[in-house]
């Protein structure tokens, strides 16, 4: 059984009454691999979630799995109520409103930051293409990266495209963000100018599930750190109590390991 | 030295020559594009004929195709592809087989192409609500094209070349005037040489702006 705290009983308590994501039962081999056992997690909206634990544990594969770019065997995902549906029109549209942030920034290499952004809103928002720049620049400035507007993403460095990757996601006006690791394909001198636009992005109240190894940012902005490893969730609680206080051996084992250095 | 060409309408010829290239080279790029979409389909069906269509048809001699439009389709089903005269009627049914053909291998280029194209990309487009159809039309496609010139310059020099097919239904072009010439004049070696000329000015400024435009389209990573 997994260790439950304070959050977990305030969301049954109905704090985060107002689920946004929710994963029931949900499991997924790949192969003989069991990656995903039996995981239930609720996501409230405004609630930023944290998901750590050593690699292979299964952390981006939950992720990718709440947008279907992940199938899963059994089990159930909701997301704002609705039932994720099979591929076609109906996810297509789901998809849209849940915004994705990759390990490797995947901006589309053949059109330039500005048209990164604005495709969505015009293919998929069907805004007006003008609409759609303005609001693209917008955005590209929030996340400071407005002057690289009209190049292409491979003359940028990967802080700057993984901000455009923020703006991309970002201009769909998505109900949820996933974060899958979004920083640990980058140099370190380059993983806080990204830190820091998901750190404002969770301060205006933006629903976050954030994998990630950043233990700063799960301290800092997260309502909740979820601790997988081989495929369960293991522990989930608040940062302090996570970081001070960790329950299982798996996450005193795993935070003994990395928290030394 | 070369009075024996006189009396034969060798630019008319090279011209049927072009007109056989542009038109097959056009109705192969949509018909290979359209394969190669099929190729990559989630619908079982699709892929199925995709697949079953590029091996059956870039395994089959172009001759037999070709002959087959003429006493196949024109000939036994009377299809004569809306035109009157013998002349036109060859034409199209030339083009209708040398696009058959060339699709299959239009479609291959591609589909290499496509490979090449990075999963993230997909994942991505799939990511913020993009269709299948908008997928491959947004993104993956241009990706692919653009990594492909070079080999699509390939498919389409060699298209150029087996345009001389066409003379086995009696099209006009560049290599029926040269079987005719050869066996009117004497003089074997220096015909083959204009003919073969003829062509290399025809494929060789192809492949050369093909291969600049390749260089010039290819996407940075």
């Amino acid at each position: 059984m997994p260790v439950r705290d304070d959050a977990k009983d305030a969301r049954d308590d109905g704090r985060y009454a107002d689920a946004l994501v929710v994963l029931r039962n949900v499991d997924k081999h790949f192969g003989a691999l069991h990656v995903l056992r039996s995981i239930d997690l609720t996501v409230g909206r405004g609630e930023v979630v944290v998901v750590i634990g050593p690699s292979g544990g299964g952390k981006s594969t939950l992720c990718r799995a709440i947008n279907r770019l992940e199938t899963v065997d059994s089990g159930e995902i909701l997301i704002d109520g609705r039932p994720l549906p099979a591929e076609g029109r109906e996810l297509a549209a789901l998809r849209a409103d849940v915004g994705m942030v990759f390990q490797s920034f995947n901006l589309f290499a053949h059109k330039t930051v500005l048209e990164n952004v604005t495709l969505g809103q015009v293919k998929v928002r069907k805004k007006d293409k003008r609409a759609a720049e303005r609001r693209a620049r917008e955005l590209l400035d929030r996340v400071g990266v407005a002057s690289q507007a009209d190049k292409y993403p491979a003359q940028l460095s990967g802080g700057q495209q993984q901000r455009v990757a923020i703006a991309r996601a970002l201009a769909m006006e998505p109900k949820v963000m996933l974060f899958d690791e979004p920083t640990s394909a980058l140099d370190p001198e380059m993983i806080n100018e990204v830190l820091e636009v998901m750190q404002q992005l969770a301060r205006e109240g933006m629903t976050m599930v954030v994998v990630t190894h950043e233990m700063g940012f799960a301290r800092s902005a997260a309502h909740r750190v979820v601790f997988m490893a081989d495929g369960r969730i293991v522990e989930e609680t608040t940062p302090d109590q996570f970081f001070s206080n960790p329950r299982s051996d798996r996450a005193k084992d795993f935070l003994s390991k990395i928290l030394h250095h | 030295m070369f009075d024996f060409l006189t009396g034969y309408d060798l630019l008319g010829a090279f011209w049927v020559t072009v007109q056989l290239t542009v038109y097959s080279a056009i109705g192969s790029l949509v018909w290979g594009t359209l394969l190669a979409a099929m190729r990559v389909s989630p619908v079982p069906l699709m892929r199925g004929f995709g697949t079953a269509y590029v091996n059956i048809v870039r395994n089959i001699p172009l001759t037999v195709i070709i002959v087959f439009t003429s006493l196949g389709l024109f000939q036994t089903l009377s299809i004569s592809l809306g035109a009157k005269d013998f002349t036109t009627i060859n034409f199209r049914l030339a083009v209708l087989g040398l696009i058959t053909y060339t699709a299959a291998f239009v479609c291959e280029a591609l589909r290499s192409g496509i490979n090449t194209v990075p999963a993230g990309q997909v994942e991505a487009a799939r990511a913020i609500g993009l269709s299948f159809p908008q997928v491959l039309r947004l993104i993956v496609l241009p990706q692919a094209f653009r990594s492909v010139v070079g080999p699509l310059a390939n498919v389409l020099i060699a298209l150029t070349k087996n345009t001389t097919v066409a003379a086995t239904i009696g099209v006009a072009e560049a290599a029926l005037l040269m079987r005719e010439m050869i066996e009117n004049e004497a003089q074997l070696i220096l015909i083959s040489v204009i003919f073969a000329f003829g062509f290399i000015c025809l494929t060789l400024p192809t492949g050369l702006l093909l291969g600049w435009v390749s260089k010039k389209v290819a996407v940075r990573r």
